[in-house]
């Protein structure tokens, strides 16, 4: 596998979703939401003095799995774009010409959604972190943010859930010929995703560092299995002669 | 520099492509004519490795299509012009170029020297940083040319180049596949345009999911299509015919002033034609051969 020629494919998919206004708000508008968002709740919780020190930081620890939830959403914009868009162009017929192989495809398509994804949800972190210190630094008397906690779910669990996502689309990219029908199936990676939060915001499950292990190593485990499947499911021909 | 063996295809069991023995020689220019559903798309796709061979053999540059180690090397030494040409509209000219040069692992003098000369040879320097988006289809189709060329390939695979797109569009590209031809590039084409495979083709196949028939374009229209010469005279009578007939052409149709005869060596046989006719009476206005078009042989084999 040739690195450059998987960055080339990256690189132009960057050039392309530059043009395209939706992706870019699409990838923007959740985590500005998000980031803004839910300190505003914070902040109205606060002001109506409607919770505790301690329920506060039982909240905002469940809102830290949002930063879970966003890189798993993100990606299904771009990826679902990744092959479907290709063929809605007709731009996949000379590019399966050219020299690049399977894997650097796949892997320069995976980076091109991978990419502006984490670094949304790190911009959206970063902003809500900033935010959140701000709106309940008079309330917990010392700011929340940053801590361990927060930190794995960023440094680790964000990338996973990020990568999991990803090769989820392209598999359904590569299997399906309409966007938003692989924008729709693409949803269906945040249901165990989903899960989490409900179990955090019932109490079932706080999101401590150890946890946020956990629910790495299950990514983890995903991201490497689906790395295979990505490879067997992605069939040329098929993609070609099959999709009208 | 292409060869193909029994080469066939299906789908779902549905023949596209039957039993195709050919052989294209390095620096040729080959020509597929064929209705649609003839297979022609199915045979580029095949040899340019997009798709899998049923049964049969197919090389391309000595590399076999059906290996997938060979595959990579038959990609990099080809170029392709799809019949959906496929651009980033979003991105201009010169982007689209330059990715392609980028995906074949060109430096970037070597992109920047190719993408000016191409894009100058098809009067699109000027544009080249324009969105692919806002070009008329020839200036697309012009473009995706150039894509093709990028990489510097041996041989070049253009399926219906000239398409749908306007006399001037077209002629430029003819005349630059003629350009690709003097450089000693080995171009496969596919095309509906007769006219255009005769002007620049140096052989070209009849398809029809079987290849009906091969040649250069004149040979084709000369082994499958009798050879007639007309004479124009000012008046045909009874005479005049039984002489013609009398040296025993194939055939000779008459009508009140022309006589069209069937001829296996017109050089030999039209001045005993000629001399019959002056001395039978008859006053001959002219002599001319009737050349049966490419147009002609085409039609005769599908319909067949």
């Amino acid at each position: 596998m040739k690195l450059w020629r998987a960055w080339a494919v990256t690189a132009n998919d960057f050039s392309v979703f530059r043009h395209k206004k939706y992706v870019f708000y699409s990838l923007i508008a959740l985590p500005v939401v998000l980031s803004i968002g839910l300190p505003i709740t914070v902040w109205l919780l606060i002001q109506r003095a409607a919770i505790t020190a301690l329920e506060l930081e039982a909240l905002l620890n469940a809102f830290s799995f949002f930063f879970i939830i966003l890189p798993s959403l993100l990606p299904t914009v771009l990826a679902s774009y990744s092959f479907v868009g290709e063929k809605l162009d007709r731009s996949l017929e000379p590019l399966l010409a050219t020299p690049v192989t399977d894997g650097e495809l796949l892997l320069g398509k995976s980076l091109a959604a991978f990419i502006p994804s984490l670094l949304a949800t790190y911009l959206g972190a970063a902003i809500f972190v900033a935010l959140v210190d701000q709106v309940t630094y008079g309330r917990i008397g010392s700011y929340y943010f940053p801590n361990w906690d927060f930190a794995v779910i960023l440094l680790v669990a964000v990338p996973l859930a990020c990568t999991f996502s990803v090769e989820v689309n392209v598999i359904i990219s590569s299997l399906v010929s309409d966007i938003r029908a692989a924008q729709m199936l693409g949803i269906v990676v945040l249901i165990p995703v989903g899960g989490l939060y409900v179990l955090a915001e019932t109490d079932f499950r706080s999101l401590d560092a150890a946890s946020v292990l956990i629910i790495s190593a299950v990514l983890l485990g995903l991201d490497v299995l689906l790395f295979f499947l990505n490879r067997v499911t992605f069939r040329r021909e098929e993609i070609l002669t099959k999709w009208k | 520099m292409i060869e193909t063996e029994n080469l066939t295809k299906k789908f779902d069991g549905v023949t596209a492509v039957e039993g195709l023995t050919l052989r294209v020689e390095e620096g040729e220019v080959f020509g597929f004519l064929g209705p649609n559903g003839a297979g022609k798309t199915t045979i580029v796709r095949m040899l340019t490795c997009l798709i899998s061979k049923t049964s049969g053999q197919a090389k391309v540059d000595g590399h076999d299509i059906s290996r997938s180690s060979e595959a990579y090397e038959i990609r990099k030494i080809i170029g392709l012009l799809p019949e959906n040409v496929g651009m980033y509209d979003d991105l201009s000219a010169y982007k689209n170029l330059d990715y392609y040069g980028r995906l074949h692992g060109c430096s970037e003098a070597q992109r920047a020297e190719r993408i000016e000369r191409f894009l100058r040879m098809l009067d699109l320097w000027d544009k080249k940083d324009l969105a692919v988006g806002t070009f008329s289809k020839g200036m697309r189709q012009k473009v995706a040319i150039a894509r093709a060329l990028v990489h510097d390939p041996k041989v070049v695979f253009l399926d219906e180049p000239t398409a749908n797109l306007d006399p001037e569009s077209s002629k430029t590209i003819r005349e630059f596949i003629l350009e690709l031809k003097r450089e000693k590039r080995t171009v496969f084409l596919n095309t509906h345009n007769l006219d255009e495979a005769q002007r620049v083709c140096d052989r070209v196949g009849i398809l029809k999911g079987r290849l009906l028939a091969v040649g250069p374009p004149d040979e084709l229209r000369g082994s499958l299509w009798p050879r007639k010469t007309l004479i124009q005279l000012e008046r045909v009578s009874d005479p005049v015919v039984a002489a013609v007939k009398k040296l025993g052409p194939k055939s000779v149709e008459s009508t009140d002033d022309s006589l069209l005869v069937e001829v296996s060596d017109p050089e030999r046989e039209n001045p005993e034609i000629v001399n019959a006719v002056v001395a039978a009476g008859g006053r001959i206005l002219y002599v001319t051969e009737l050349s049966p078009t490419l147009e002609d042989v085409y039609l005769k084999l599908v319909r067949n």
